[in-house]
């Protein structure tokens, strides 16, 4: 006879097994693919020669292999580029999104959910599409630039379109509603008779924003924190059209060595290196709402 | 040094439901609260209790009226701004500060420095039993113990005044009646007058030096627990404090007829006209058989033992319900009006309080 853990931990095996199963055969195993190639040498027509090459991190970091490649700072600065727009993106989404989740937990249950279908709204359109919509108000020829030219504040066109400001626009036009579902979650959880009784111990209002408020509802920031900048540091879509060839992403940068230059093994040391930030943020994520979640915990 | 703490002069509040009604949450309310006062407001839920609370703590913003604490115009000040802190019902400690950050909040956000902080803290958990707990963070408390904290974060900075709104309504009955003993000796001690919510009569005859009883938005009678319980000013006082039976009727020298025919005789020589007159359950002993005197003829409808006493349900032959309560030790009598079930209700005269028509 099975004893109650073993039972359990039969039901479990039996639960996670499709998920595991399917993480293992399609994630898991061209994880392992791309750790290999990303150490193996180009080569000459595509493909890989089986020798180990650690110079594909060395083109990006600073010793690459003498006789072939230089070390070459673009890519440096791909990458860090990168990394602001991803963290500007945060930073947009969560000044959109803060406030407003304020505003919309306040409402009767009925806008409430009116308000939230409307942020889910965007999903049901292709993204591509709404890209392109984009494009077209931002172009020389575009809305935005006509309704200018014709009310007389610029008398040429003005460069919109194919600049780190439209990926910006662009990513958190897309990220919204990332970040707005955790931040809301936490919003919508705030105890208001906490703020109440922050105010009645005589901190203003900004005090009480600072020393309440934004602590209590610090895990949802964070949440929504993480889940718009990992998908938008590896993004390759939004840069591929609204950036054009001019402002390019980590993202295109593998694209174009996949793809293009059919340089698999360094595509595949890029995609590692973008890997390992998101890993060591996610990381770190983790062990920080862990010790926190212990806090909050229910006691007694 | 002014008598009065605080003072409300004429205080209106009204709500706008949902359906388009109004609610009269104060209907504008005289109010003064002395020096070092045990002040308790009690009232049935929705009486306005809390509103009246959040108008002195700033949190409801009246229609009309005005509020003075020490002298004061308070009434445009924001609640960060006004010298009175609160007990809140479900104790609002801030769930991501420790114990001792909760407390010393108030400290904190008045710019007190760290080490003299610390030593108020500590004097304040002090005070409330909580010694050395500052490290614990809130849940890791017992309700009683959350409740203690609540209280020494909002005296720490030494209030004008203590609002506290239904602070026991969350603990159990052994650690309520602990703690009615420990406020009272805490305000005591700190000399601040406290405002105290409760919709428990017996809790407020117990605690305060005056209690004002609110139905409706206003203050049906503010006195002594005393005065509130033998002299009620009108029935629904008479009826939310303590239990009570009730003859309406028209009263003459030393006598008041009730429609019915009763006749309740009374003390109260000069009264005449319309009224009601208050006989409590515990002012009826049972009659020895041929007493003179004023009698009430019942039917026992129930008796019930509670223990230092026996409460007898009974009926007037006119079909009035009438509660008496007889003390325990009259065991032999009670036998026999069980064997009976009837009772012959005396009371003395002295002790019916009449109260005017128009007051009820
Ligand atoms: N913010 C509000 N909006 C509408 N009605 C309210 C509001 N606050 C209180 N009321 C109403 O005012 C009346 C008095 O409320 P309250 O002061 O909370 O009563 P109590 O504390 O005595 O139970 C109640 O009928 C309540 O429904
Ligand atoms: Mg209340």
């Amino acid at each position: 006879m099975l004893t109650i853990t073993a039972r359990r931990r039969a039901q479990l095996a039996i639960l996670l097994g499709p998920a595991s199963l399917f993480l293992a055969v399609f994630f898991l195993g061209p994880l392992a693919i791309m750790i290999v190639t990303s150490f193996l040498a180009p080569g000459l027509y595509g493909g890989v020669e089986w020798t180990w090459y650690p110079h594909n991190y060395g083109r990006i970091l600073g010793f690459a292999d003498p006789m072939f490649e230089e070390f070459d700072p673009v890519y440096i600065a791909i990458f860090l580029r990168s990394l602001k727009i991803a963290a500007l993106t945060v930073v947009a989404t969560l000044l959109v999104c803060y406030p407003a989740a304020f505003c919309i937990s306040r409402l009767s249950d009925r806008w409430k959910s009116f308000c939230l279908f409307l942020i889910t709204l965007p999903f049901f359109a292709s993204l591509i599409v709404r890209l392109f919509v984009w494009v077209l108000l931002l172009r020389q020829t575009g809305l935005v630039n006509n309704v200018l030219l014709q009310t007389g504040i610029i008398d040429r066109p003005v460069d919109l379109i194919y600049t780190e400001g439209a990926i910006i626009l662009g990513m958190v036009y897309v990220f919204i509603p990332f970040m707005f579902m955790p931040v809301y979650a936490s919003v919508e959880k705030l105890d208001w008779t906490l703020v109440r009784a922050s105010l009645d111990l005589g901190a203003g209002p900004i005090r009480t924003f600072l020393r309440i408020i934004l602590p209590l509802t610090a895990p949802g920031i964070a949440g929504g924190a993480v889940i718009v900048f990992i998908p938008a540091l590896g993004n390759f879509v939004v840069p591929a059209i609204l950036g054009g060839a001019k402002v390019m992403m980590l993202g295109n940068l593998i694209e174009q060595q996949f793809l293009a230059a059919r340089n698999w093994p360094f595509g595949s040391a890029l995609a590692m290196m973008v890997m390992s930030v998101m890993l060591v943020l996610l990381f770190s994520y983790v062990v920080v709402s862990s010790r926190r979640g212990l806090d909050a915990a229910p006691g007694r | 040094m002014r008598e009065s703490i605080v003072r409300m002069e004429k205080a209106a509040k009204t709500f706008a439901t949902p359906e388009g009604q109004t609610i009269t949450a104060l209907g504008g309310i005289d109010l003064d609260v002395r020096r070092n006062e045990f002040l308790t407001l009690l009232g049935p839920s929705g009486c306005g209790k809390t509103t009246l609370l959040q108008a002195i703590s700033g949190f409801v913003e009246l229609d009309s009226g005005r509020i003075l604490i020490d002298g004061e115009d308070m009434t445009d000040r924001p609640p960060y701004r006004r010298p009175v802190n609160t007990v809140f019902q479900n104790y609002a400690l801030f769930p991501h500060m420790s114990v001792g950050e909760n407390t010393g909040y108030a400290l904190e956000v008045a710019g007190i420095g760290r080490q003299d902080r610390a030593r108020r803290v500590a004097e304040a958990l002090r005070m409330v039993g909580l010694e050395g707990l500052e490290g614990r963070k809130p849940r890791q408390l017992s309700g009683g113990q959350q409740q203690r904290v609540a209280l020494a974060r909002a005296i720490i900075a030494r209030p004008k005044l203590l609002l506290l709104d239904e602070p026991l309504s969350a603990l159990d009955k052994n650690l309520r009646q602990a703690m009615q003993i420990e406020l009272k000796t805490l305000q005591h001690e700190l000399g601040i007058s406290f405002i105290f919510v409760t919709h428990d009569q017996q809790e407020a005859l117990t605690m305060s030096d005056r209690v004002a009883v609110l139905s409706g938005g206003r203050i049906q009678q503010l006195d002594t627990p005393r005065a509130i319980y033998d002299k009620p000013r009108n029935s629904f006082v008479a009826t939310f404090v303590g239990a009570s039976n009730l003859f309406e009727g028209e009263a003459a020298a030393g006598r008041l007829v009730t429609t019915d025919g009763i006749a309740i005789s009374h003390g109260e020589q000069g009264s005449t006209g319309a009224a009601t007159a208050l006989i409590r359950p515990e002012q009826f002993f049972l009659a020895d058989p041929g007493q003179a005197g004023p009698i009430l003829d019942v039917d026992l409808e129930q008796i019930v033992f509670v223990g230092s006493t026996f409460e007898l349900f009974g009926r007037t032959a006119t079909g009035r319900r009438v509660i008496a309560e007889i003390p325990a030790m009259r065991r032999g009598l009670v036998g026999e009006i069980e064997q009976s079930r009837r009772a012959r209700l005396s009371y003395d005269p002295s002790a019916v309080h009449l109260i005017p028509a128009e007051a009820a």
